[in-house]
C-alpha cells in the first residue's frame, strides 16, 4: 500500500498496539503464531475487534463482534469513516500533510449513514459507532486481515476502504499503528517481492519503468520481454479463448484450488502441452505431459522465504530429498541454459546475491546477515542497515521526505456478484481450519486428531427449517455444479450462511460451487461469496 | 516533598556489587552477569510458577532460601547462589524427584544430578510414580511416570502462550496429575493439538509421538541426530522450526525460545504436519 506491496507493521506491534481490528480474518485457526502476538496483547490490556461473518475462534477473543453479511464491507467501512468525521475525530493535522482527496471522501461517505450501513450489512449502528469511535480514539491501532478482504470481485476496493480508516485517523507509519495483510501461504510475499506479479521486476520494480528495465536487460545481456505478463485468471481466460496452450506449473494445484473447478480442468486438458513441477502426483500433475519431481523447499533445499513482516529468512535442508528429485532452481536454471539463456548461478546463495545486485530493497541482506539476525525486515538498502520494522515513518515527516501525498480512495457499496435468489437462497462462504491448509496436498500427510473433514456449516434456524440434523449428508448446489457433503450445525453460524473449507477436494470437490467471477484489480476470485441451495437427499437416508 | 522511585537496584552477588535495573530478578541478574542457576520449572518464554525450588538462592536475613526465578533483585541484599546449604538444598529436590519420577530422558537433570551428587538411593523403599504411557492418537504421547509437575505445560496450554486451557492440574499430593477435564482422552478433550506442552516439557514426559516409537527400537542414536533451522511450509507467519532428523528423517519439530516470531511456540501444522516430507508418500518416480 501506499507504493509498497507489503504490511506496514511488525508482529511484535500487535502486543503493544491500544486497539486491534481483525477484520476478515480468522487468524485464530489461520495464523496460529501471529494470533499468539495478538493474545499476548489482549492479556497486556489492548482492546481487540472482530468483523467477520462469522463468530469464529478468532472473534471469540473479541471486545465486540460485528457479524458483517458476506461482501458488505466497503459500506462498513464507509460508515466507520462517515462516523469518526461527524464525531469529529478524524486527525486533521495528519490529514492535511500527508494525504489527499479528503474533500471528495468526506463528501462521498456522507451517503453512508449508520441507517443505511446498518441495513446494507446487518450490523446494529450502535456496533458501528462504537467500532468507529474505539478506533479513532485509540493512541496506537492496527488493521489486519486476510482472504476475508480479498477474495470478492471487488478484494482491492476492500482493501483500500481499510486503507482510508488509516488515513482518516494516522493509523499508519507508526510504532503500533499499520495496516497489516496476513499473507496466506509461506513464501506469497517472498514471490511478490521476486516479481512473480506480471507487471513487476524484482523488489517491486515497476516493469514498465526504463531505468529497471535497462538495468535488468543489461544485466542478463538480453532485452526483456517489455510487455506485462497475464495474472492467473486472466491465464484461465487466455487458454480458454486458445491464446495459451502451453502451460508451466511450479508447485501450483489450480486443478483442485481454483474457483469453478470444473472448468479449470477442462481448460487445463485441452492444452496442448502442460508441465508441472511438484513434490507431488498432485491432481494437476497427472493432467500433465511432462511431471518435474522437486525437492521440498523447507525441508530439503537452501533458500529464502518472505513472512508477513516483510522478514526474509532463510531455509536450510534437513533431510534429502528423493533420487530423482532436484531443487527447484536446478530445474529452472537448467531448463533456462537449454533455451539457450545466460545462467550462472549455481547456488541458491549465488542467486540471492543476483537478487541483492538488482533489487535495491534487498541489497544489504546477506545470507551471513540473514542467519545473524534471524532474518530481515525489508527494505534493507546496505550491509550496514538493520531492516525495517514498520513502513511509510515518511507519512510523519513535514516535507513526507519528497514522498506524492496518501491518497483517500473512493469506493462504493455493491456487495457480492452473485446475489442470493429463491432458487439458491443460502449464502456459501469458504475457509481455512486449523489444522490443514489449502487442497490438503501436504496437511493430508499427518493423522489429525482434531481432523474433521469438510462439513457444511450451517445454523440451528436453517437446520431447522430444512429439516436436517447433525452429519446427515446432503446435496450442496450453486449456479455451477452440485456436490453431496454432511451436515454440521453449528451455534457460530449466523442464519442463511453456510461455511465450509476447501481441504479435502477428494471428500468434497467444493470449488465445482465456488464463484470464478474475479476482481479486474487484483484478478483474485470471489471465493468468499456464492449462492447455493441445501436439498435432502431422497428417500433412505440414514441419519447418522 | 517529592518521593522518587530509584531505576536501578545494587545488591551483592556472590560477593561482588551488581547494579541492575529495578524489577530484575535474582535468576536475570545472575544470568547477566554469567552466574549460573540451575533452574526447572522456570523458562525463558513462560511466567515463574515457584514449584521446583531447584533454583533457590541464600538471602541474608531471610529464615528460608528464596526463589531466584521470581525474586526481585532487593537494594542492598547480600544474596549467595552457591552456598553449602543452597548446594544441599538443590541435592535434595534432585534426589525427591529422582525417587518418584523417571528421570533419564532428561540430559539436563542428569547434569545437575551428577554436578550436585544426588543419590536416590540414601532413601529406602520410595514410592514411586507409575503411570502406564497414554497412546490416544498419533501425534504426541504423555508418560506421566516422567513428569514432575513443574507447570510448565500447564503455562503453556493456558495464558502464557497458546490460550486454550486444555489441560490442568488435578488430584491432590502424591495423586496430583496433569489432567484434561475429567481426565477426558485428549482427542475428545479442548486440546488444538499445537503441542506447545510437549515443547516446553523438561523431562521428556510429554513426546512425539515418533521420537517415542524410535526410542522403542534399537535404532535410536542421540549421537547420529541433527538439528537445523529453517522455516515452516504453511501459513506466511514465517516461524523458525529445528528440525531433527535421524537416518535422513524427521522425528521431532521444536522452535526456539528466543525466537521474535513464535517465542518457541508452533501450531499444529508447523510442529506435526511434516509427514508429508517423508517416504513411503514421496518415492522416487520409478521411470527415472
Amino acid at each position: 500500500m501506499f507504493g509498497a506491496g507489503g504490511g506496514t507493521s511488525s508482529y511484535r506491534e500487535v502486543e503493544e498496539a491500544e486497539f486491534v481490528l481483525l477484520w476478515g480474518s480468522n487468524a485464530r485457526e489461520a495464523h496460529p503464531i501471529y494470533f499468539h502476538h495478538v493474545l499476548k496483547g489482549i492479556k497486556a490490556g489492548s482492546k481487540m475487534y472482530a468483523v467477520d461473518p462469522r463468530r469464529t475462534a478468532s472473534a471469540k477473543f473479541a471486545e465486540s463482534w460485528l457479524g458483517i453479511d458476506v461482501g458488505t464491507d466497503i459500506a462498513l467501512a464507509n460508515a466507520v469513516a462517515r462516523e469518526i468525521i461527524s464525531a469529529d475525530m478524524h486527525n486533521k493535522e495528519f490529514i492535511d500533510r500527508a494525504t489527499s482527496g479528503f474533500e471528495s471522501f468526506a463528501a462521498h461517505v456522507e451517503s453512508y449513514t449508520l441507517e443505511y450501513a446498518s441495513e446494507a450489512t446487518g450490523v446494529p449502528p450502535e456496533a458501528i459507532k462504537d467500532l468507529a469511535r474505539s478506533y479513532a480514539e485509540a493512541s496506537t491501532a492496527q488493521i489486519l486481515w486476510t482472504l476475508g478482504i480479498t477474495e470478492h470481485h471487488n478484494g482491492v476496493d476492500n482493501v483500500l476502504s481499510l486503507c482510508n480508516l488509516a488515513l482518516l485517523t494516522g493509523h499508519v507509519g507508526r510504532w503500533g499503528s499499520g495496516l497489516v495483510p496476513l499473507r496466506g501461504q509461506n513464501n506469497v510475499q517472498g514471490g511478490g517481492d521476486m516479481g512473480a506479479l506480471p507487471n513487476k521486476l524484482p523488489g517491486f520494480q515497476d516493469l514498465t519503468s526504463v531505468e529497471s528495465f535497462q538495468k535488468f536487460s543489461a544485466s542478463y545481456g538480453v532485452d526483456l520481454n517489455p510487455l506485462p505478463g497475464l495474472h492467473l485468471t486472466q491465464m484461465f481466460e487466455a487458454m480458454d479463448e486458445g491464446a495459451i496452450k502451453t502451460l508451466y506449473v511450479i508447485g501450483e494445484n489450480p486443478a483442485d484450488s481454483e474457483a469453478d473447478v470444473g472448468h479449470t480442468r477442462k481448460l487445463l486438458s485441452e492444452l496442448d502441452f502442460l508441465v508441472v513441477q511438484d513434490i507431488f502426483l498432485t491432481r494437476t500433475a497427472e493432467l500433465a505431459d511432462v511431471v518435474l519431481p522437486a525437492t521440498v523447499g523447507w525441508a530439503e533445499a537452501e533458500g529464502t522465504v518472505t513472512s508477513s513482516e516483510r522478514r526474509v529468512q532463510r531455509v536450510r535442508p534437513a533431510v534429502q530429498g528423493p533420487v530423482g528429485a532436484r531443487d527447484d532452481h536446478l530445474i529452472i536454471g537448467d531448463l533456462a541454459k537449454r533455451l539457450g539463456a545466460k545462467w550462472l548461478a549455481e547456488s541458491a546463495e549465488e542467486l540471492w546475491d543476483e537478487v541483492r545486485s538488482l533489487s535495491p530493497m534487498h541489497a544489504g541482506m546477506t545470507y551471513e546477515r540473514l542467519e545473524k539476525l534471524d532474518g530481515i525486515q525489508w527494505p534493507c538498502p546496505d550491509i550496514t542497515h538493520p531492516g525495517t520494522p514498520f513502513l511509510h515513518d515518511w507519512l510523519w515527516q513535514e516535507d513526507l521526505n519528497g514522498n506524492p501525498r496518501a491518497p483517500f480512495s473512493v469506493t462504493n457499496h455493491e456487495g457480492p456478484k452473485e446475489q442470493l435468489s429463491d432458487d439458491f437462497p443460502i449464502r456459501l462462504t469458504t475457509g481455512r481450519a486449523l489444522d490443514s491448509y489449502n487442497t490438503g496436498v501436504q496437511s493430508r500427510g499427518y493423522n489429525s486428531p482434531i481432523r474433521s473433514g469438510d462439513r457444511l456449516q450451517i445454523s440451528e434456524a436453517d437446520a431447522s427449517s430444512l429439516d436436517l440434523i447433525q452429519g446427515e449428508r446432503v446435496r450442496v448446489s450453486s449456479p455451477r455444479g452440485s456436490v453431496e457433503m454432511e451436515i454440521g450445525i453449528s451455534h457460530d453460524q449466523p442464519r442463511g450462511l453456510a461455511f465450509t473449507t476447501f481441504h479435502f477436494p477428494e471428500l468434497v470437490d467444493l470449488n465445482l460451487l465456488t464463484n470464478d467471477e474475479w476482481d479486474p484489480k487484483s484478478g483474485t476470485a470471489e471465493f468468499k461469496a456464492a449462492s447455493i441451495k441445501i436439498e435432502k437427499l431422497t428417500a433412505g437416508v440414514s441419519h447418522a | 516533598m517529592t518521593v522518587t522511585r530509584s531505576t536501578e537496584v545494587t545488591f551483592s552477588l556472590n560477593g561482588q556489587q551488581t547494579t541492575v535495573a529495578a524489577g530484575t530478578t535474582i535468576l536475570e541478574a545472575a544470568q547477566e552477569t554469567g552466574v549460573e542457576i540451575p533452574t526447572l520449572c522456570w523458562a525463558s518464554n513462560l511466567t515463574p510458577v515457584n514449584a521446583c525450588r531447584l533454583c533457590v538462592v541464600e538471602m541474608e536475613g531471610s529464615r528460608a532460601l528464596v526463589p531466584a526465578c521470581s525474586r526481585e533483585c532487593e537494594p542492598n541484599a547480600v544474596i549467595n547462589t552457591d552456598s553449602e546449604r543452597v548446594a544441599l538444598s538443590r541435592k535434595m529436590v534432585l534426589e525427591f524427584l529422582d525417587t518418584t519420577n523417571d528421570l533419564t530422558q532428561s540430559s539436563e537433570l542428569q547434569t545437575l544430578i551428577e554436578l550436585y551428587g544426588a543419590d536416590a538411593s540414601r532413601y529406602s523403599d520410595p514410592v514411586r510414580s507409575e503411570d502406564p504411557v497414554k497412546v490416544e492418537d498419533d501425534l504426541f504421547v504423555r508418560a506421566y511416570d516422567r513428569c514432575v509437575l513443574c507447570y510448565k505445560c500447564v503455562e503453556a496450554c493456558g495464558d502464557d502462550a497458546q490460550f486454550t486451557f486444555a489441560i490442568s492440574m488435578a488430584g491432590r499430593g502424591f495423586e496430583t496429575r496433569v489432567s484434561t477435564e475429567f481426565e477426558t482422552p485428549l482427542p475428545e478433550s479442548a486440546c488444538v493439538y499445537c503441542g506447545n506442552c510437549v515443547g516446553v516439557c523438561p523431562t521428556n514426559a510429554l513426546q512425539f509421538k515418533a521420537e517415542f516409537d524410535l526410542r522403542q527400537t534399537p535404532d535410536w542414536d542421540p549421537e547420529s541426530q541433527t538439528s537445523t533451522d529453517t522455516i515452516c511450509s504453511y501459513c506466511g507467519v514465517g516461524c523458525t522450526l529445528e528440525v531433527h532428523t535421524q537416518d535422513n528423517e524427521i522425528f521431532k519439530v521444536t522452535s526456539p525460545s528466543d525466537h521474535s516470531v513464535t517465542a518457541g511456540h508452533l501450531c499444529v501444522k508447523g510442529r506435526f504436519g511434516w509427514q508429508y516430507v517423508q517416504p513411503p508418500t514421496r518415492r522416487p518416480p520409478t521411470n527415472h
